[in-house]
Order: C-alpha cells, then sequence, then structure tokens
C-alpha cells in the first residue's frame, strides 16, 4: 500500500497567512495518486485552510498569502504564470454544506463543461458525471428539476457529478458528510472509495471513523500556541491510515484518534 | 444566608399569585391608538381616491387615449400626447438607467474592496443622492444637459435627467439583491473553473434577477410620478403632438395634470382628474408586477 501510487501533490514548508496571521506553518508531505487521504484534527487546526489552498480557492479570501510550494505532477500552483481558474478546473472541490446552483439538475452537472465552452455532446456528459456520482437512477427522469429540490445526501452527491462532469485530476472534499444523516454519510463514502479508481481524493473530516474508513492515508493537524501566544495549525503526523489508527508514533495523535482530546 | 442571595430566592405561589395585578386600560387604551393611526392613514388615501375617481369618472373614456388636448375645447380635449410622451421619456430612462445602475452595483458589490475609504465614500454618497430632492435634479438636468450638452428640452433630457434621479436607488436595490446570492454559489461556479465574470454572469446576475426587477420598477414608478425636474427642463405643458424621437419636444401626464388644474374652467379639472385616474393605475400596475415578481421568485437556499 505505502508504495502504490506515484506522488501526485507535493507539498514543501507550506504556510498559510491571512494578512499578519501565520495561519498554518511548515507543512510537509506528499499525496499520491489514486489514493484517498484524510486530514483530520481538532477545529482551528488549519486542515479546511491547506485543503482551500490546493486549488487556490484561498485566493478568493481577501489578505491570504502561501508561502512554501505546492506543486501538482511537478508543477508550482502558486509560479506567477499559473492561472488560478485553470488549477480549479483541474483540482475540483466538493464544500462541506450541499451547493447546488438554483437551476435544473441537468444544468448544474452541464454548468462546467459550458464554462469551459463546450456545447455538444453536453447530455453524455451529464449522463456519465451523475452516473459515477450514483446519482443516474434516482434523477435520470427528473433533470429538467431544480437541484434544490433533491434531498441533502442527492444534493452532495450532485455537487460530486458537477465536479467530475469538468474531469478534474484531484478531488477536494471539505467535510463533505457533515451536514448529511448516517445512511447518505454511508452512500457518499462508498461513493468515494469508487472513484478513487480515477481520482486523487483528499477529505478533511471531523469524523474519525470516517477517516479510518475510507481513506489510505491520513495527516492528523493540531493547533497550538507560539513564541507570542498566537495560534497556530501544525502537521503532527502524517502516514498509512491503518499505522495511524493503531500505532501513532507521537502521543497526540494517539490521544486524538482514542478520543482522549480535541 | 447572605441577605444577597435572599433578595431573589424563589417566591412561593400561594393563592391570588397567579391573578391579574395590573390594570386593563393601559392595554386596551393602546390598541385602540395604534389602530386609529391606521384608520388616519387609510382614510385619507381612501377619500383621496374617491374625490379622484368620482372627480374624473365623466371624462375617463377613450377619447383621453385618442384625442390631443385643446386649450379652447375641453369637452373633446384628450392626454394622448401625454401618455405617449410618458412612454418615451419612462423606457428611455429605463435603457440608460438599467445597464448602468446595475453595472455601478456588481462594481461596488464584486470587485470593490468593502473596507476601502473610497468604497465607504461612495457608499455613503450613494445613500445622500437617494434622499436628494427631486428639484435638484431638475436644476442639474437644466444647466448640464439641456444648456451646457445643448440637447435643450427633449426627451433625451429629461430622460438623462430622470435617469440620474432614480440611479441611486435602482443601485441599492440590486445591490441588495446580489448581496443576498449566498458566496456558496460564488465559491461552487469558482471551483468549477468558472471566471469571475463567468460566476457573476451566469449564476450572480440571474440569481439576483427577482430583486433587481422589483427595484427596478419601484424606482421606474417613482420617475413617472415626477412632475418637478421636468417643470425646470421644460416639458411643455402643452403639446398637441406624439414625440417622434429623443430630439422631440415633449409633454409627461404629470405635466399635463399640472397645466390643466390650472386652467379657470371645471371641464379641464375633470379633465386632470381622469388623467390622474390613468396615472394612478399605470402606477398600481407598475408596484403590482414589483410585489408579483418578489412573491414568485421568492430563494430558498
Amino acid at each position: 500500500m505505502w508504495d502504490a501510487g506515484e506522488t501526485i501533490l507535493n507539498l514543501w514548508n507550506v504556510g498559510v497567512w491571512y494578512g499578519d496571521y501565520h495561519a498554518l506553518r511548515g507543512v510537509s508531505m506528499d499525496m499520491r495518486r489514486n489514493e484517498i487521504t484524510a486530514l483530520i484534527g481538532p477545529s482551528g487546526c488549519g486542515k479546511s485552510t491547506l485543503l482551500r489552498s490546493l486549488n487556490r480557492m484561498n485566493d478568493l479570501i481577501p489578505g491570504t498569502r502561501v508561502d512554501g510550494s505546492i506543486t501538482v505532477q511537478g508543477q508550482d500552483i502558486y509560479a506567477p504564470d499559473v492561472d488560478p481558474v485553470e488549477v480549479r478546473r483541474h483540482i475540483g472541490m466538493v464544500f462541506q454544506k450541499p451547493n447546488p446552483f438554483p437551476k435544473s439538475i441537468y444544468d448544474n452537472v452541464a454548468y462546467g463543461p459550458r464554462v469551459l465552452g463546450q456545447k455538444k455532446g453536453l447530455d453524455d456528459v451529464v449522463e456519465e458525471a451523475l452516473t459515477r456520482a450514483a446519482l443516474w437512477d434516482e434523477v435520470k427522469d427528473k433533470l429538467k428539476s431544480s437541484g434544490l429540490a433533491l434531498s441533502g445526501g442527492q444534493q452532495q452527491r450532485l455537487c460530486i457529478a458537477r465536479c467530475i462532469a469538468v474531469r478534474p485530476q484531484i478531488i477536494l472534499m471539505d467535510e463533505p458528510c457533515a451536514s448529511l444523516d448516517p445512511i447518505a454519510t454511508l452512500k457518499i463514502e462508498d461513493l468515494m472509495q469508487e472513484l478513487a479508481s480515477d481520482y486523487t481524493i483528499i477529505i478533511v473530516t471531523h469524523n474519525m471513523q470516517q477517516a479510518a474508513r475510507v481513506s489510505d492515508r491520513t495527516a492528523f493537524f493540531t493547533a497550538k500556541l507560539d513564541g507570542d501566544g498566537e495560534r497556530f495549525g501544525e502537521l503532527v503526523e502524517y502516514d498509512v491510515t491503518h499505522t495511524m489508527f493503531t500505532q501513532p508514533k507521537d502521543q497526540r495523535t494517539e490521544d486524538y484518534v482514542s478520543g482522549r482530546y480535541g | 444566608m447572605s441577605p444577597t442571595l435572599d433578595d431573589i430566592a424563589p417566591l412561593e405561589i400561594e393563592a391570588g399569585t397567579l391573578q391579574s395585578h395590573h390594570s386593563e386600560l393601559p392595554e386596551k387604551g393602546f390598541r385602540w391608538v395604534l389602530l386609529l393611526s391606521l384608520a388616519i392613514a387609510l382614510l385619507t388615501l381612501a377619500a383621496l381616491l374617491a374625490f379622484i375617481l368620482v372627480s374624473g369618472a365623466p371624462r375617463f373614456n377613450l377619447q383621453l387615449f385618442t384625442n390631443m388636448p385643446s386649450i379652447r375645447l375641453p369637452e373633446i380635449a384628450g392626454a394622448q400626447s401625454a401618455i405617449t410622451g410618458t412612454i418615451w421619456v419612462i423606457v428611455t430612462t429605463a435603457v440608460i438607467s438599467l445597464p448602468v445602475g446595475i453595472m455601478a452595483a456588481v462594481y461596488l458589490e464584486e470587485y470593490g474592496n468593502p473596507n476601502g475609504r473610497f468604497h465607504r465614500l461612495v457608499e455613503i454618497n450613494i445613500q445622500n443622492l437617494a434622499a436628494v430632492p427631486s428639484i435638484v435634479y431638475g436644476i442639474l438636468g437644466l444647466g448640464v444637459i439641456a444648456r451646457a450638452l445643448a440637447l435643450g428640452q427633449t426627451v433625451i433630457t429629461a430622460a438623462l435627467t430622470l435617469s440620474l434621479l432614480i440611479l441611486p436607488i435602482i443601485i441599492i436595490s440590486t445591490r441588495e439583491a446580489i448581496r443576498a446570492v449566498p458566496q456558496s454559489i460564488r465559491f461552487g461556479s469558482m471551483a468549477l473553473g468558472a471566471t469571475k465574470w463567468q460566476t457573476i454572469w451566469k449564476q450572480v446576475l440571474p440569481a439576483a434577477t427577482p430583486g433587481t426587477a422589483t427595484g427596478a420598477i419601484l424606482a421606474l414608478s417613482r420617475a413617472i410620478g415626477e412632475a418637478a425636474p421636468l417643470l425646470l427642463l421644460g416639458a411643455v405643458t402643452f403639446i398637441t403632438f406624439n414625440p417622434n424621437g429623443l430630439m422631440s419636444s415633449y409633454t409627461v401626464m404629470p405635466i399635463q395634470i399640472y397645466n390643466w388644474v390650472s386652467q379657470s374652467r371645471d371641464a379641464f379639472h375633470v379633465l386632470a382628474a381622469a388623467l390622474c385616474i390613468v396615472l394612478l393605475l399605470l402606477l398600481l400596475l407598475m408596484n403590482g408586477a414589483a410585489i408579483f415578481l418578489r412573491n414568485k421568485y421568492q430563494k430558498r437556499w
């Protein structure tokens, strides 16, 4: 398992700043192709911040700055000549709260290809994306009805379908099941494992059981205070998920995964 | 036990505790005062409407729409030139003010830095501009548009001036509509590789359309009723032809009403009331459309 995928994302000494506040410091890790990497840790440890810096969604928050280097297949995504819009196209994102557009199911999925200029063959793209997102059978007779009329779990799968319709290499998921019930959560987890054969998935989760169930590797982050009393997040330990949950090397990881802390 | 703790010790519930301990009068009296205030407002409005309907009814007929004004023969006079003039002026005003107002609002909401000095200055001034009396816009239009730009006493001068008058209202209502579009929609669009402009054009503006349309209709219905700035701008009070272009002379309904009311013969006053009915019906229609749009497209996210 450990040697399976090649490195697709490489993070070296990554830090994230909000204005003068150095929120996340010194993160170095590799994420591998066709694996599911889980980022876990208590609130305020910077895991969502890190996730958003992987497809430059942080650029949308004024005052945010990233240092260190983040490369995807060897290309620095923060290089001056890189267009963040292109980065986001190849590194997609699914959000904590399902956010379908106030449009039909069909138009939700076709939106990405359309903004990229595709006009023909949209029917096929929509069907394939919905099929891959395990939603086709539930919605094939009501593609014209609003995406907002679906249940929470269906909405989230619609957002996943919408994401894969633009053919990303990597899918970032920011607590994708946080607002879903346990059955909808299980469906999303099953879906993630199927998708991992084609995509690389990085998921932020508060749910340790979820990390243990679905991920190949887990990174544990925590928040601590620096010399000036400022709180910041850092990477504590990163390893194969099974090892992280059974034989963590760091005491803080052990406390967290065993539920004694956080 | 210390005295402080005693002060807030639980009260025993005994016989009589749960019976009323205050007088009924203020409770009931206050309710009547409120109702009376409402009645004053509603009855005044009702009286006004009744007065106009009764006075105008004899001349509220087809002639009003088909005939031109006449200074000598009130019995056959109509208001066609004022009605077409109003349509010309309002359509031109909408064509000018809507794109400008919506684009200004998009800039302020989506591109401007809300904490910048410039942004706050603009924000405060737009609020102030919305409260400037319309006669002041009339003076501005007269000095700058009619004279300095030499556009004269024409439809385009009136439309430009009324556009200035309602721009702040359009900008404010459009900004509110844009602000009501949740951030998650923008993020969802950007995360799919849409550019900022695509996100605004394909997601934000369509989602904000009902609110924008409501605000625009209310702003235009304000412009329709304006007489003061147009009096200054030389909307001619007596005109017997329909405007035939942007550079044409014109009159509008409020000006025609003003003209008829100032005539000495009673027959003209009946005409004025009849044209008031037309104006009120038009405004009622527009406000109704605004309410309909707001209720029909109220978004649930």
